[in-house]
């Protein structure tokens, strides 16, 4: 049975419908690529998936069950089993919290852990993402782009989680940083199975983390399918020009 | 003598060296590229060559455009140089376009200013430059900058670049805002629009990838240093510096990663 699942969803802003009838499943311990250019409707579903909007024909559902924002039980489970990271790991880390509290906030707000088990909990997921203890009583000024997108991985995985939803968690970085970031997350779904949704805009972000990848247009499911189907053998026009506008490196 | 002399350029900001002893020239129809990544002074590299540093930041060394030292010159200097002889096109077309003018006026008025066109001559010229760009619909013409998509705003910009024929285009990460699909058009027009004119070109870039496929040189530029200079392809196929080898191992990785991507599920793709 599918972790999370969009069920002919539509959303709309006014009469602009943004997302419109899409369907799809998350599996146990696997990777989804979300890949779309702009206006496809990539962010909204990425909301729809969070619980952070509701669908206004359709549903969300989670274990099965309607994801429904007053059953305040099954709301906990969701907020602990299904955890974020997004782009810009400038703006979505606290500048006045100190990496400690900032990684451990998912145990406090979902009453997880506290005190020693809490700390030890946030040493963990410190340790996993590739940092050192002492980063624990610093800010987030004193970091790089690359660190803070680790320390709200950390943060991400801290609840231990079950999926991770990540919008575009390596756009904003550097190459260098960028493969050292999906070389971590590629090690946390080894070490944990846990499953993982990355929305981007970035088919080889996609093919490094991702085996499956639905490729959205003006919101709607243009093709989906294993990513090296879709890479090496687009059935659409759309996913055609999408994957031969990719720059390519020459060959060595 | 080559187009683009820059030797020994050192900007300053606040006593922080932004870039720091840069030297490479650009000559008559190369294609050159800079490469770096965040923070590597590529851009501030690209406006000291046109003398467009902002408040705060000085330069020294030197940087000849066509003949004329532009370090140390005034603005008067150096107006009749951008345009005819070097032109420049940014990430972010909204930002150099005027949100209030309409897009003819703005391709009309360098025009006008370089190449003392008036009247109807001047409308058919604006007219050909839209349609170089391809875009060829008259109401682009008429059209306000946020009414267009951002790849009919690049089009755009790139026309009023080019409307004072420079010898020299300098494209800034021309097409790091722009959808992949977008860029590959954009790409596709500067190359054949650089090859048609005979232009020279100076490109920056963060993606290796989109640099070798525009430039035939590259400077790889590392906290304002350049760090190695050479053929594309031999910088691609064997760098020496650590820093280069670490970039392109990386762009490396992420390109093998779309002919192998990760294990697959098994279930071939099916459109809708």
């Amino acid at each position: 049975m599918s972790i999370l699942e969009l069920r002919n969803a539509r959303f709309a802003y006014g009469s602009r419908t943004v997302v419109d009838d899409v369907s799809l499943q998350v599996t146990e311990g696997e990777a989804v690529g979300l890949v779309g250019e702009s206006g496809a409707g990539k962010s909204t579903i990425f909301s729809l998936l969070l619980g952070l909007a509701a669908p206004h024909e359709g549903e969300v559902l989670f274990d099965g069950q309607p994801l429904n924002r007053r059953d305040r039980a099954l709301m906990r489970r969701f907020r602990g089993d299904v955890q974020t990271v997004f782009q810009d790991p400038y703006s979505s880390l606290d500048p006045r919290q100190r990496i400690d509290r900032i990684v451990g906030e998912p145990l406090r707000s979902l009453g997880i852990a506290r005190g020693a088990d809490a700390r030890r909990a946030v040493a963990d997921a410190v340790r996993s993402v590739g940092l050192d203890a002492d980063v624990l009583a610093r800010y987030p000024h004193e970091f790089s782009g690359g660190q803070r997108q680790r320390i709200a991985i950390a943060r991400a995985i801290v609840s231990k989680p079950r999926v991770l939803l990540a919008d575009e968690p390596v756009s904003a970085l550097d190459v260098t940083t960028r493969i050292q970031v999906i070389d971590l997350l590629r090690t946390l779904r080894a070490e944990t199975g846990l499953a993982l949704v990355m929305v981007s805009h970035d088919l080889s972000a996609v093919a490094a983390l991702c085996e499956r990848t639905v490729v959205l247009r003006d919101g709607r499911v243009a093709e989906e399918g294993s990513t090296r189907g879709i890479l090496s053998a687009p059935q659409t026009e759309y996913a055609r020009t999408l994957v031969s506008a990719i720059p390519r490196l020459p060959a060595a | 003598m080559s187009l683009l002399e820059i030797a020994g350029l050192t900007v300053t900001a606040g006593g922080r060296r932004v870039v720091d002893d840069v030297s490479f020239t650009v000559a008559a129809g190369e294609r050159v590229g800079i490469i770096g990544e965040s923070g590597s002074g590529k851009s501030v590299t690209s406006l000291a060559a046109t003398g467009l540093l902002g408040a705060g930041l000085s330069a020294s060394g030197s940087v000849r455009l066509d003949g004329t030292e532009v370090i140390g010159a005034s603005d008067r200097a150096l107006r009749p140089l951008r345009g005819p002889v070097a032109a420049l096109l940014f990430q972010e077309p909204l930002t150099a376009l005027d949100p209030l003018m309409r897009v003819g006026r703005q391709i009309a008025e360098p025009m006008r200013r370089h190449l003392g066109l008036r009247g109807q001559e001047l409308q058919d010229a604006v007219r050909t430059a839209l349609a170089d760009v391809s875009l060829p619909d008259e109401r682009i013409a008429r059209a306000y900058p946020h009414e267009l998509s951002g790849g009919q705003r690049q089009r755009v910009a790139t026309a009023i670049a080019l409307a004072g024929h420079p010898k020299l285009l300098i494209a800034d990460e021309p097409t790091t805002a722009l959808d992949v699909t977008v860029q590959d058009e954009i790409l596709s027009l500067l190359d054949r629009l650089v090859a048609e004119r005979d232009m020279a070109l100076l490109f920056i870039s963060h993606d290796l990838a989109v640099v070798a496929r525009m430039t035939d040189r590259v400077i790889v530029m590392q906290r304002g240093r350049s760090v190695e200079q050479g053929e594309i392809s031999q910088i691609i196929s064997a760098p020496h510096d650590p820093y280069t080898t670490a970039l392109v191992a990386s762009a490396r990785a992420l390109d093998a990663a779309l002919d192998e991507p990760a294990a697959s599920g098994g279930s071939e793709g099916s459109g809708r």
